[in-house]
C-alpha cells in the first residue's frame, strides 16, 4: 500500500531505438543550457555588490556601551540561558572602585564568547536582555578558514567607543520608551544616580 | 481536634496549630507563601503578611468573619474555621499590594543579585505581584558591609523578615546581631560592624528569602542555573554534614544546606563544611539534588538520559541471570524516558 502519492515507478525497459541515438537529449540539454544566457543572473559579486537585506535583519551581534561609554552587559547570563543553540559563554568579575567608567553595573562580564558556527541567530539573547546590551546586527558574520576565528570574545563584540553600531533600526517604539525612561532603576546611568543622590541633598 | 476548611478542603488539625501549618498540612496550590515564617525558627513570622488570608467564618461557635485578611503564620485555627486563600480575590488583591510594598525599596537589582534563580521574592513577585511598580521615589540605598570575610550584607535588598536574626538568636551562642532603627531606616546590623564569629553563622545565607545575605565565596562565581546541585554528607563533629553542593564542571563552588519545597532548611550545617569543604574528595557525593522542574535551576541539565540508564539497570537487577532488559520490559516505557520514577 503506498502511504504518499510521490512513489515513481522504475523503468524497466530497455531504451527505444532514437533513445539508444542519445543525440536528441544532449541537444535538449544544450538548448536548456543555451537559453539560460540570456536569462537574468541571479548571481552578485559580493564584496563589492551586496544584496538589500530587511531593516531588521539578524546578523553579527554588538555589545553595546552607555551614553557614557560603559560597557552594558553585566553578565546576567539570561541570554545564555534563553539561546536555544547554547552558544553563548561568559564570566563575570566585579567592578573594581575607579572603573565606573568601563563598566554600568557593580558586575561585569570578564569573559563573553558566542561562538558564531553555533549560533542560529534567532534573536532570543537580545529579547531577553534585561540591560539593552546585546543586540543583533545587519552585518554578516565573515567566513574564515579556522574554527577557532568563530568564536567571538569581547574584541570582536563590544562597540568601539569611537565607532559606535546603530542599532535603532531594530528598537520598536515600545523599546525606546522603556530605555529612554529613567523612572526605572536600570535605566539610570552611574552619573544619573548621582546626580539624584546630589540633588536630594 | 479542631477542624479546619481552608479553600473548601476540610482538615482535621491538632490544637494550636496555625492556618500556615494546617495549609502546609493539605499542601499543593493551598499553602499561602511566606517570606518571613520560617518553620524551623520558633517565633518567625508576621512581619511580611505575604501569608494573609481571609477567614470566613471564625469558628463553629463564633461563626462571625473577621474583619480584614488575617496573617496565616501567627493565626491558630479553631473549630469549624472556614478560610480562603487563592480562591478569594481579596486576598489576592491584597497580597500583590503586600508584594508591592515589599518591593518598594528593592532595587530589581536580579540580574547582578547572586540569588536570582533562587530568590523567594523573584517567585512571590512573578506569582503574586503586579507587574509595574507605582513607585517614583529613590529607593533606599546602603553601603554594602562585610559581616567576617565570608558572608556579605546588601541593606539595600534586604526585605526586613528577621529570619537572619532569628538564627542568630537561637541557633548560635550570644545574639550577635539585629535590626536597629525603625521604619524605613531601619536595617540589619551587627553592633559597631562587628563580624559575626560563631560555627553556625553561615545559616544566616540560607535563610535570607533575598539576596541580602550572600556567600562572599560564590559572590559573581556564577549564575545559579548554570550550577548543578548534588546531594552530599561527611562525618562532621559539629553539624549533620548533609549538605548540598553546587557543582560548575568538576568544581564545588558553593555548599548550602538542603531546602524543601517550602525553600526551609532540612538540616543546620556549620560554617566549616560551608565554607572550607570546596573539594570533592571532602565529601560522599549521593546524587543529584531534585529540582522542582519549573525551576530555572533545571534549565540546560540534561539528566534524563541517565535516569534512563539508572532505571534500565535497576530493571537488569530484577531480572534473573543472562536476561537483558528489552523492549516491552518497560525500558522504552514513557515515564521512565522522562525521569518519573
Amino acid at each position: 500500500m503506498a502511504l504518499t502519492n510521490r512513489a515513481q515507478k522504475v523503468q524497466t525497459a530497455s531504451l527505444s531505438w532514437s533513445e539508444k541515438l542519445y543525440l536528441p537529449a544532449i541537444l535538449k540539454g544544450m538548448v536548456i543550457t543555451f537559453t539560460h544566457l540570456f536569462k537574468r543572473t541571479p548571481t552578485i559579486k559580493y564584496p563589492e555588490q551586496k544584496r538589500e537585506i530587511a531593516p531588521v535583519y539578524r546578523g553579527q551581534h554588538v555589545l553595546k556601551r552607555d551614553e557614557a561609554g560603559a560597557e552594558r552587559c553585566t553578565a546576567c547570563g539570561l541570554c545564555a540561558v534563553a539561546c536555544p543553540a547554547e552558544a553563548i559563554t561568559m564570566e563575570s568579575a566585579e567592578r573594581k572602585k575607579g572603573e565606573e567608567g568601563l563598566y554600568r553595573e557593580e558586575k561585569y562580564a570578564k569573559i563573553y564568547e558566542i561562538n558564531m558556527l553555533r549560533c542560529i541567530f534567532c534573536g532570543l539573547c537580545e529579547e531577553a536582555c534585561p540591560k539593552e546590551a546585546i543586540f543583533l546586527t545587519d552585518r554578516i558574520v565573515p567566513t574564515t578558514f579556522n574554527r577557532g576565528e568563530f568564536i567571538y570574545g569581547k574584541d570582536k563584540l563590544v562597540e568601539s567607543k569611537d565607532e559606535p553600531v546603530d542599532v535603532t533600526k531594530r528598537q520598536t517604539p515600545e523599546v525606546l520608551d522603556f530605555k529612554k525612561d529613567k523612572k526605572h532603576y536600570h535605566n539610570r546611568t552611574f552619573l544619573d544616580k548621582i546626580t539624584r543622590k546630589k540633588a536630594a541633598h | 481536634m479542631p477542624k479546619v476548611t481552608i479553600d473548601d478542603i476540610t482538615i482535621e488539625v491538632p490544637e494550636g496549630t496555625t492556618i500556615l501549618q494546617a495549609a502546609r498540612m493539605i499542601g499543593g496550590d493551598v499553602v499561602p507563601p511566606a517570606m518571613c515564617y520560617y518553620s524551623k525558627l520558633k517565633t518567625s513570622g508576621g512581619y511580611c503578611r505575604t501569608c494573609i488570608v481571609k477567614v470566613e467564618q471564625g469558628s463553629a461557635k463564633d461563626p462571625r468573619p473577621m474583619p480584614k485578611p488575617v496573617a496565616s503564620c501567627r493565626t491558630t485555627v479553631m473549630d469549624g474555621m472556614v478560610v480562603r486563600n487563592k480562591t478569594s480575590q481579596e486576598v489576592l488583591e491584597a497580597r500583590a499590594g503586600v508584594v508591592e510594598f515589599l518591593l518598594i525599596n528593592h532595587p530589581l537589582d536580579c540580574p547582578i543579585c547572586d540569588q536570582a534563580g533562587e530568590c523567594h521574592l523573584q517567585d512571590l513577585g512573578y506569582e503574586h505581584g503586579k507587574v509595574e511598580t507605582r513607585y517614583e521615589f529613590d529607593r533606599r540605598e546602603f553601603e554594602k558591609i562585610d559581616i567576617g570575610d565570608k558572608i556579605q550584607l546588601h541593606m539595600t535588598r534586604c526585605i526586613l523578615c528577621y529570619r537572619c536574626v532569628k538564627v542568630a538568636d537561637q541557633l548560635t551562642d550570644g545574639r550577635v546581631h539585629g535590626v536597629i532603627n525603625r521604619g524605613d531606616v531601619a536595617e540589619i546590623s551587627t553592633y559597631i560592624q562587628n563580624s559575626i564569629e560563631n560555627d553556625f553563622s553561615g545559616n544566616v545565607i540560607d535563610v535570607c528569602p533575598v539576596g541580602a545575605l550572600t556567600d562572599k565565596t560564590f559572590r559573581f562565581k556564577s549564575r545559579v542555573w548554570y550550577t548543578k546541585p548534588v546531594d552530599a554528607h561527611c562525618n562532621c563533629d559539629k553539624c549533620s554534614g548533609k549538605v548540598r553542593l553546587w557543582y560548575k564542571g568538576e568544581e564545588v563552588l558553593r555548599v548550602t544546606a538542603r531546602k524543601d519545597k517550602y525553600g526551609e532548611v532540612e538540616d543546620w550545617i556549620c560554617n566549616d563544611c560551608r565554607f572550607n569543604k570546596k573539594k570533592t574528595s571532602d565529601w560522599v557525593i549521593e546524587g543529584p539534588s531534585k529540582v522542582d522542574r519549573h525551576s530555572v535551576i533545571s534549565a540546560n541539565h540534561y539528566d534524563n538520559l541517565k535516569v534512563l540508564k539508572a532505571t534500565v539497570d535497576r530493571q537488569q537487577l530484577a531480572l534473573p541471570h543472562g536476561e537483558k532488559v528489552g523492549l516491552g520490559k518497560g525500558a522504552l516505557d514513557p515515564n521512565n524516558i522522562h525521569g518519573k520514577h
